[in-house]
């Protein structure tokens, strides 16, 4: 597990960073290249705040090493916003006043982006799936499913005016 | 109404009223008015308020931007929000307009009035700043409205504000704030401070967007784990693992081979691993090869803790009230009833694990920390650095959550020591394992209960003694008098309830290795539990329905009735449930707001609790963001049921047991139930909002199994094993 220099491409920027092949990608985001949206929760992919998309994805990147990421394009939270997804996302979580402390919600509005990308239309029990690996301690549930199926609704109705 | 002692952390003696703490602030002269006079005295007679105090909150800019300056840290609560609707109100500026900054530790502008210095907690922000903050804005419009009549030569009756602007009604004639800030700050103070009629609110009681929700929808919003500072190194760190062991020895060579590792740090009962990166930390953190000297609580147990509780509870304890006599209503009553009721030591485990960052020079000390005492924080750092406060910065950040866990200041006063030893900043994080091992947790309570019931099954007496650790009696020692404080009893002391003969005591027993502190709810978060666990159970003696039973003893408290009616009527009390399920019901008045719950559960045969819904009604008085009262309420109630059904530290070896939120586990998506909050119009002054909901949760949820079972839990969490079908 020597020191090497990873080149990695975040938001559509490449980055090269020397360190070891086994250290976790959100250590690199967040103490190397100072992205520090992306939050530290547990450190062992049981609470969801350190999620990341990696090729569209979510992925855990406290355990995820910067050597299995290769050549895949990663999305932060600092970027998710350039996608009319992510966008939708963000602007339900606005409308529907989601956020308390605020501290999960980077890794909240990134596996919701994940999933309205690959699921237009969610259902409670798809939301499920979808977020219960996310944890919020402040207990924004209840608005955090709502904001899925705003941001859904508002998503097909942008599709429908084409 | 609870009594809620002014100033409650000190001591009556020394105890200030808000009314004085605003006089105080006066008598110390001079202050800052609309950000133009620094250290003018004040003229004429004493006015309510002082030009410091509303400079410390409002400053206005010759270009008109006005900067709220806010006294209480944002921690999920929405109280930047809330703060900044109480001065924008009565200043006349639509919030759009405003700034707001993080206040500087400063314990004389900035204490919380109810207590005693600056602090964010117990739900006190809107009440205690309902009066001196919206006072402080109206303060200042008058002084701007009067300094545009001086400009136009007119009556100031006939201008208003508006928008942050002076309007004069019959010309038209318009000045905005900043044109007026420099005239304004030369100004006396009024002497007499209106404020506005409740129907006359344009902001209070309206639902408001919060300030602090766009950055932390984007990634730019910065808590204390994200402060940067240039040069700066991380940390992390391994304490003793058993509370008040040592370090003995460390072999650090592993960990200084690792990359990116560029120093190891031994202090007397921890060590650091100081790198480039936390993944360079940790790696170096795990291969070090530490011997602790392990102390006295070596090999201390969960059992060994409640075996001395469960013996010091067997002894008389200060007695927090007594009314009529309670041997003699015993004696004499038709059925008795007796009970032990338990609580669990608990995590508090915020989303964002304890952290601090600090650079320590010679000179100077500087924080970068998320914190809900600010100069606690800069005092810490005093000490330990020896240099005096006003040599230590406090930068303060958002809170990744509170709860009771950033009012202490242990992971300062390590990170501190640590960063002595560092040359450079150096911003310390704790791991998720190191947060919950060494948390300061909320106590573990064994409390015994008496009642007697008449011929009728009311009550006749009630005998509660509270055994347990005292959080005041560390944290804030003056308050804590005549062995007893008003934390550890508050829910306990007061309950709604018509009970003529009752007595309440406290056994204080502090556990041995395992430090205590505030959790969210506080006091109440056990209290709660036990006195509407017991009352349901009185209920059940007297074969009454639990929401009727609790009505015939609340005439005298009407607003607790009004709650406990509505909840009732709004989760459909009384219609029928499905097999193995069921409703459970509680009423409180605590934190200034009368609150009352029921839980609807259902009971798998294996024991598994699912709580399908809650209804809350609450009465917190005059709402000031009723979208942050929902908000915080549902909060509240999944906190609670988090630790209901899962909460529960233990102790093993001198150690805790749980390391993560696989074995210390939080409710996810898919567990919560639905939440129907129902807030009730109200003229009263504001009660607290951040916390009720969670003490009233738990036995709103034990109660509703008791429905569903028949299965009385006299103990949390929720033990499954006991709720098997047979």
């Amino acid at each position: 597990m020597s020191a090497m220099a990873f080149t990695i491409k975040v938001n559509g920027v490449s980055h090269s960073v020397d360190v070891d092949s086994d250290t976790p990608l959100l250590w690199v985001l967040r103490d190397v290249l100072g992205m520090t949206g992306t939050k530290f929760g547990c450190g062992r992919a049981l609470c969801g705040a350190c999620t990341v998309h990696l090729d569209g994805n979510p992925v855990r990147s406290c355990v995820m090493p910067i050597e299995s990421v290769g050549e895949a394009p990663i999305t932060t939270i600092e970027a998710i916003g350039e996608s009319p997804v992510g966008r939708s996302v963000q602007s339900a979580w606005l409308d529907l006043e989601v956020v308390q402390c605020g501290y999960c919600q980077p890794g909240q509005i990134m596996s919701a982006t994940a999933l309205l990308s690959a699921n237009a239309n969610p259902n409670d029990e798809d939301i499920n799936n979808a977020m219960s690996g996310n944890i919020c301690r402040c207990g924004t549930y209840l608005r955090i499913r709502e904001a899925i199926k705003v941001a859904a609704k508002s998503l097909s109705s942008d599709i429908e005016k084409g | 109404m609870p009594r809620v002692p002014a100033n409650r952390f000190k001591a009556e003696s020394d105890g200030v009223s808000r009314r004085t703490f605003l006089a105080a602030s006066l008598a110390a002269g001079g202050g800052l008015l609309l950000s133009m006079k620094l250290s003018l005295p004040a003229r004429g007679a004493a006015p309510a308020i002082s030009r410091e105090v509303i400079g410390a909150f409002i400053r206005i800019d010759r270009d008109g931007r006005v900067h709220l300056t806010m006294p209480y840290i944002e921690m999920g609560q929405g109280t930047y929000t809330s703060i900044s609707m109480l001065i924008a109100e009565e200043l006349e500026v639509d919030l759009d307009q405003v700034q707001y900054e993080h206040a500087p530790p400063n314990d004389k502008f900035y204490a919380n009035p109810l207590l005693g210095f600056q602090a964010t907690g117990g739900s006190t922000a809107v009440r205690a700043s309902w009066e001196p903050l919206r006072k402080a804005g109206a303060a200042a419009r008058m002084m701007l409205v009067a300094a545009a009549a001086e400009e136009w030569k007119v009556d100031p009756r006939s201008c208003r504000a508006e928008k942050g602007e002076v309007i004069h009604g019959e010309s038209g004639r318009r000045l905005s704030y900043g044109a007026l800030a420099e005239k304004a700050a030369a100004l006396p103070v009024p002497s007499e401070i209106p404020l506005k009629e409740r129907k006359n609110f344009r902001l209070i009681g309206k639902p408001v967007k919060r300030l602090d929700t766009p950055a932390k929808v984007d990634g730019t919003a910065l808590f204390g784990i994200d402060a940067k500072v240039p040069g700066m190194k991380i940390a992390t760190v391994a304490a003793c693992p058993v509370f008040g062991g040592k370090l003995k020895s460390v072999d650090d060579g592993r960990a200084m081979a690792v990359n990116g590792v560029s120093q190891v740090v031994h202090l007397e009962d921890a060590v650091a691993v100081v790198a480039q990166h936390m993944g360079a930390a940790k790696k170096g953190l795990a291969a070090l090869d530490i011997q602790w000297d392990e102390g006295s609580h070596a090999t201390l147990t969960t059992a060994d803790i409640v075996g001395q509780l469960e013996a010091a509870s067997q002894k008389r304890g200060a007695v927090a009230r007594n009314t009529g006599n309670v041997e003699e209503a015993l004696a004499d009553a038709k059925t008795k009833l007796e009970a032990i009721y338990q609580l669990p030591f608990l995590a508090h485990t915020t989303m964002e694990p304890m952290n601090c960052t600090v650079h320590v020079r010679k000179d100077g000390c500087e924080i970068w920390v998320g914190t809900q005492v600010m100069t606690r924080a800069q005092s810490t750092a005093a000490s330990i650095t020896g240099l005096p406060p006003e040599r230590v910065t406090v930068h303060n950040h958002l809170l990744g959550g509170g709860f009771g866990r950033r009012l202490e200041v242990d992971f300062i006063a390590q990170a501190v020591k640590i960063a002595k030893q560092v040359e450079g900043p150096v911003k310390v994080i704790w791991t998720r394992e190191e947060d919950i091992q060494h948390d300061m947790y909320r106590p573990y309570f064994f409390d015994r209960l008496t009642a007697g019931l008449d011929a009728q099954g009311l009550p006749v007496a009630w005998h509660h003694r509270i055994c347990g650790s005292s959080v005041i009696a560390r944290w804030a020692p003056p308050a804590f008098k005549d062995d007893l404080d008003f934390d550890t009893i508050e829910g306990a002391v007061e309950p709604p309830y018509a009970f003529p003969n009752m007595r309440l005591e406290y056994v204080r027993h502090e556990p041995p290795g395992i430090p205590t502190a505030f959790w969210r709810s506080v006091g109440p978060s056990h209290n709660i539990f036990v006195v509407e666990s017991f009352i349901d159970e009185l209920a059940a003696a007297a074969k009454k329905d639990p929401v009727e039973y609790r009505l015939a003893l609340l005439d005298k408290a009407p607003r607790a009735k009004a709650v406990l009616q509505l909840a009732a009527e709004k989760a459909g009390w009384g219609q029928s449930l499905p097999n193995a399920s069921g409703r459970g019901v509680s009423v409180q008045n605590v934190f200034g707001t009368f609150m009352a719950q029921v839980a609807e559960v259902n009971v798998s045969k294996q024991g598994e609790v699912h709580v399908e819904r809650v209804v809350c009604a609450v009465d917190c008085g005059i709402t000031v963001n009723p979208d942050t009262i929902q908000a915080q309420i549902q909060s509240a109630i999944i906190y609670g049921l988090s630790a209901a059904l899962h909460g529960e530290i233990t102790v093993k070896n001198g150690r805790v047991e749980q390391s993560n939120f696989d074995n210390y586990r939080a409710l996810h998506i898919n567990e919560v139930p639905a939440i129907d909050v129902h807030i009730v119009d109200s003229d009263e002054a504001p009660g607290g909002i951040g916390e009720p909901g969670t003490s009233a949760l738990f036995p709103a949820v034990t109660n509703a199994i008791f429905a569903a079972t028949g299965v009385r839990l006299r103990k949390l969490p929720v033990n499954q094993a006991l709720l098997k079908a047979e």
